[in-house]
């Protein structure tokens, strides 16, 4: 059994006061002057912990209530109830909901799996991830315990290319060197941010965080300064193909570099390696209609890893109209396998990836792992309100963060995505993330589940899209 | 220990001595959450009119002046047309009617605020709601909320009297020499366990479970002595970790449930934080206090369904009167579960969907792990009649089963009858903030074994609303069997030719 992989968490409190889901409202006209005032009886005691945050104008009962309701069900004046908050609603867009932003800053905050009562609430199914549920195993297959079990579940995955098969020489000796492999611990890197107020801190936050949990950062040249050299071992530098050339030196330690190519043939990869032996190369590839003949042609002219990007909301172009990450990735894994050659390559999928289930599901559909990038800006308080991009000033100030604590909360976020993956494997009895790849077999589809029962029964599905928002 | 000293009939009355009685039971609060919000102005000079007219109690008389409106029971703006409307018909123009605003931060997709509210309503009153208030599906967009009965057009409901349907189901249908256990309602209780939920809501569960002739269950945390008197109408759970099992408690009971998995977290083993383990949970659990306990998962002696069949065979030695239940949840091969089991010799087949659950599980496995419940029954019910074995076997869904519209669908779908939770949960006022981990526990004193926050619940209350929430249900199930012509809730059981789902044609 190799050594029990740990992501190290720590408390860390957000520096702005988190915005809540609802606000209460209390008014003075009609209070009753209670001896026994409802406000004394919090259970949780907000009233007393109330302070007003004179920077945001903000009331921190907002984020400390908890909707017991019993305040407002008590009030002998009914001068107390409670109401949405406007601005928690205003967080985010249709992909990242005001409630994904929120379970990510609990988990950036404590490091711990965000647990609840009282079952699910949401929707029946939705779109993207959410059409799919994940298989468990009881009595007909074993089980294996999650994270509190006594058996070790693997979440290492391989980077690099693997020989198709073996093959030897008239002497018997295998012909060729065993291709380079890179273990990683988690099956995530963490990817360049599409947006965000970002800083020398910002950058230092997620190169720390890489490299204490042994994992890799996507840095830009442009964005390469001396300060990262530390941190070298653990960086994958992204480059176009004419700036090989020009970061030479920039390249010498590092151990695998991404590159934007124009045009593939199995001679660029030939020079690139030749130029840099010990380097793995990964490629870029903008997900798009042609996607799954453009991973192949990578794989056969020689590419190590492959990046399979969306955009940052999982979104695909292609020709007739929109598809989810998860989609495309799901049939470039299946021409792979098809052609003969997936095991030959490594797959990265990103864009999209919102939650630790999206780990989970991602690897189902056939990437071998996944690169994060929204998830790290809220892990750093983020609130996703896109003033950034508009060129303005950043509500929690995620430029002015501290290092240290930027790295805390992005080890906390990802240590509870590890052990929420590691609960799923577990109830699906698997032990190793690598034997998740593809593994359709072991979740279920709307679609599937619609038409082997309800189409059975009800005739034809005229709702084309699977229920949600 | 007074209740223990109760006599086994119950102050509510036993299976045959007629019905449970409905007693008006308000909500614990002094303000009830409705979807109106009904406000009388100063200008009010009590002359009465309002309490005259309103056929809904809203408006009452206190002394010489009026009452507070009781605006739950108001069926809001939809009564403009109403002669009675009282706002119209106010000389002082003093009342004012208006949704109430609570409702944008009240419930969720699948618990809309409207069915918290009419849940909250029939136990009180053990009537369905008037007015506009949904009381049947929620709001998910998809299953149960997309699925409707198809009433024969033009016909009217048979006029037989209630206790001339029968909503009675067997419990035992394989000819295997144990008891006849019949429970006059197709619903129980599911597994709750002592120290998830406080003594005086297990208590009245059963007393309510009793009343009705059917059951609730230990879960996995023991077997209190005040359950004693209730022996007949619970079911002992014998989970993973045997917290509390003893062949004492196997052998009191008329059912044994064997709980492999739940539809909250399958696959995952259960978590007790160690504040919750107060000595008497600990006692119970034959554990230590203050520490946390872990329940595994899975049963690490069952690997196969020969090793089951050894788990069925040693509790049905132990206790050679017990029916023997299996409690699984829904992965991809869940009909082949269903089928093993049956050849274990389990007498019932319980399937627990993934919504469903009362207590803490971690997110990702409420929403990902496992399928909805309203696939499982089909899939098991079609399963279990190709391999010629379905009369055989009582087949109980749970998960998700929030309404009597969902239990009658759940049987159309397949099951036989149900098992449900959260609904009792919200009957004596559960508000579904989910922070039942948090702090000392509920702020409602339902899940919670901290003393003082116990004793905001008081056991009869709490069996009053459990008695009226299940009279509502049983009119509704009555009234929808008389609308499709039958007689017998067992006639219903796999009609899918009864409903129709609205997103296909």
């Amino acid at each position: 059994m190799p050594k029990k992989y740990n992501i190290p968490t720590k408390t860390s409190p957000p520096r702005f006061t988190p915005i809540g889901k609802s606000t209460i409202l209390d008014w003075e006209g009609g209070c009753l002057r209670c001896f026994k005032c409802v406000k004394r009886q919090c259970i949780y005691d907000v009233y007393n912990e109330r302070t007003f945050d004179v920077r945001q104008m903000t009331d921190t009962i907002d984020s400390l209530c908890k909707n017991c309701l019993r305040c407002v069900q008590s009030c002998p004046g009914q001068v107390i109830t409670k109401v949405a908050n406007a601005e928690y609603k205003r967080m985010g867009n249709s992909y990242w909901t005001p409630d994904i932003i929120r379970g990510q800053w609990f988990q950036a905050e404590t490091g711990r799996i965000p647990v609840s009562g009282a079952g699910y609430g949401g929707p029946f199914s939705g779109p993207g991830f959410d059409d799919m549920w994940t298989d468990m195993s009881e009595i007909v297959r074993p089980t294996r315990d999650g994270i509190h079990g006594r058996e070790y579940i693997n979440t290492v995955v391989d980077l690099g290319r693997s020989f198709p098969c073996l093959r030897f020489d008239a002497a018997g000796h295998v012909v060729g060197d065993a291709p380079k492999k890179i273990e990683i611990p988690i099956p995530i890197i963490l990817k360049d941010l599409p947006l965000g107020s970002l800083s020398e801190s910002v950058f230092l936050a997620m190169a720390e965080a890489a490299q204490a949990m042994d994992t890799f950062m996507i840095a830009p040249v442009k964005e390469w300064k001396p300060y990262l050299e530390p941190y070298k071992t653990h960086l994958i530098p992204l480059l176009t193909e004419a700036e090989i050339d020009t970061h030479g030196e920039l390249i010498r330690g590092v151990r695998i570099i991404e590159i934007q190519l124009s045009d593939v043939t199995e001679a660029r990869f030939s020079r690139i390696r030749a130029a840099y032996p010990d380097v793995l190369i990964m490629v870029r590839v903008r997900l798009g209609e042609r996607s799954g003949e453009e991973a192949l042609a990578l794989t056969r002219a020689g590419a190590d890893i492959l990046h399979l990007c969306a955009d940052r909301d999982g979104n695909v172009e292609s020709g007739n109209g929109t598809r989810f990450v998860k989609d495309v990735v799901r049939s470039v894994h299946k021409d792979l396998v098809e052609a003969g050659c997936r095991n030959e390559i490594t797959l990265f999928a990103s864009g999209g990836i919102a939650m630790a289930e999206h780990v989970a599901k991602g690897i189902i559909v056939g990437a071998d792992a996944v690169a994060v990038d929204i998830p790290l800006l809220l892990a750093l308080e983020c609130r996703l309100c896109f003033r950034c991009e508009a060129g303005r000033s950043c509500p929690v100030e995620v430029e002015n963060i501290h290092p240290e604590w930027g790295k805390n909360r992005i080890l906390n976020l990802i240590a509870a995505w590890r052990n929420q993956l590691i609960e799923v494997l577990g109830a699906m009895g698997i032990r190793e993330i690598r034997r998740l790849r593809g593994e359709v077999g072991r979740a279920m589809f709307f679609d599937d589940l619609e038409r082997e029962t309800f189409g059975k029964l009800f005739g034809k599905r005229t709702k084309r899209e699977s229920v949600g928002n | 220990m007074n209740t223990a000293l109760r006599s086994k009939t119950g102050a509510e009355g036993t299976a045959h001595s007629g019905r449970p009685e409905i007693k008006v039971t308000p909500s614990r609060f002094r303000n009830a959450i409705g979807k109106y919000i009904v406000r009388r102005s100063k200008a009010c000079i009590a002359c009465g009119k309002c309490a005259e007219i309103c056929p809904y109690g809203v408006h009452e008389f206190a002394g010489k002046t009026m009452a507070r409106p009781k605006d739950y029971r108001c069926i809001g703006t939809a009564c403009e047309n109403n002669d009675f409307y009282c706002v119209r018909q106010c000389p002082q123009n003093a009342l004012s009617v208006r949704l109430n605003p609570i409702l944008e931060v009240l419930g969720d997709r699948r618990w809309t605020p409207e069915l918290l509210i009419s849940t909250w309503y029939m136990a009180e009153t053990g009537e369905v709601p008037p007015g506009d208030i949904e009381y049947k599906i929620g709001d998910s967009g998809g299953g149960f909320d997309r699925i409707e009965f198809c009433f024969p057009p033009g016909r009217e409901p048979d006029a037989v009297p209630d206790d001339e349907v029968s909503l009675r189901i067997p419990l035992n249908r394989r000819d295997d020499g144990r008891p006849e256990v019949e429970i006059d309602m197709p619903v129980y209780g599911g597994g709750m366990s002592y120290g998830s939920i406080s003594l005086s809501v297990m208590v009245a569960r059963a007393r309510a479970y009793q009343a009705w002739n059917s059951f609730t269950c230990t879960g996995e945390g023991g077997y209190p002595e005040e359950l004693y008197p209730y022996d007949d109408h619970v079911i002992t759970q014998v989970a993973t970790g045997l917290f509390g099992v003893r062949e004492d408690t196997i052998q009191r009971v008329r059912i044994v449930e064997l709980k492999y998995a739940q539809g909250a977290k399958p696959g995952l083993g259960g978590h007790l934080l160690g504040d919750k383990v107060t000595p008497a949970v600990a006692k119970m659990r034959e554990a230590v206090p203050g520490s946390a306990l872990f329940s595994p998962f899975p049963f690490h002696s069952v690997y196969s369904v020969e090793d089951h069949k050894k788990h069925v065979d040693w509790i049905k030695h132990i206790n050679p009167r017990a029916l023997v239940s299996v409690k699984v949840s829904t992965p991809t091969d869940v009909d082949m579960v269903a089928v093993g089991s049956y050849h274990a010799g389990a007498n019932i087949i319980h399937l627990d969907g993934s919504y469903g659950g009362t207590g803490a599980a971690p997110d990702i496995a409420k929403k990902n792990i496992a399928m909805p419940i309203e696939y499982a029954i089909v899939k098991v019910h079609n399963f279990l009649k190709e391999e010629g074995i379905r009369d055989e076997v009582t087949l109980i869904a749970s998960g998700g089963i929030r309404t009597a519209y969902d239990v009658a669908k759940a049987i159309a779908l397949g099951a036989d009858g149900v098992v449900v939770g959260t609904s009792e949960m919200v009957a004596v006022e559960c508000i579904r903030c989910a922070a039942c981990e948090s702090g000392r526990g509920c702020a409602r004193g339902i899940a919670t074994t901290d003393p003082k926050l116990s004793r905001l619940i008081d056991e009869d209350w709490a069996t009053q609303r459990l008695i009226n929430l299940f009279a509502a249900w049983r009119r509704q199930l009555i009234e929808i069997l008389r609308k499709l012509g039958m007689r017998d809730i067992r006639e219903l059981v796999g009609r899918t030719d009864c409903l129709k789902h609205l997103d296909y044609e």
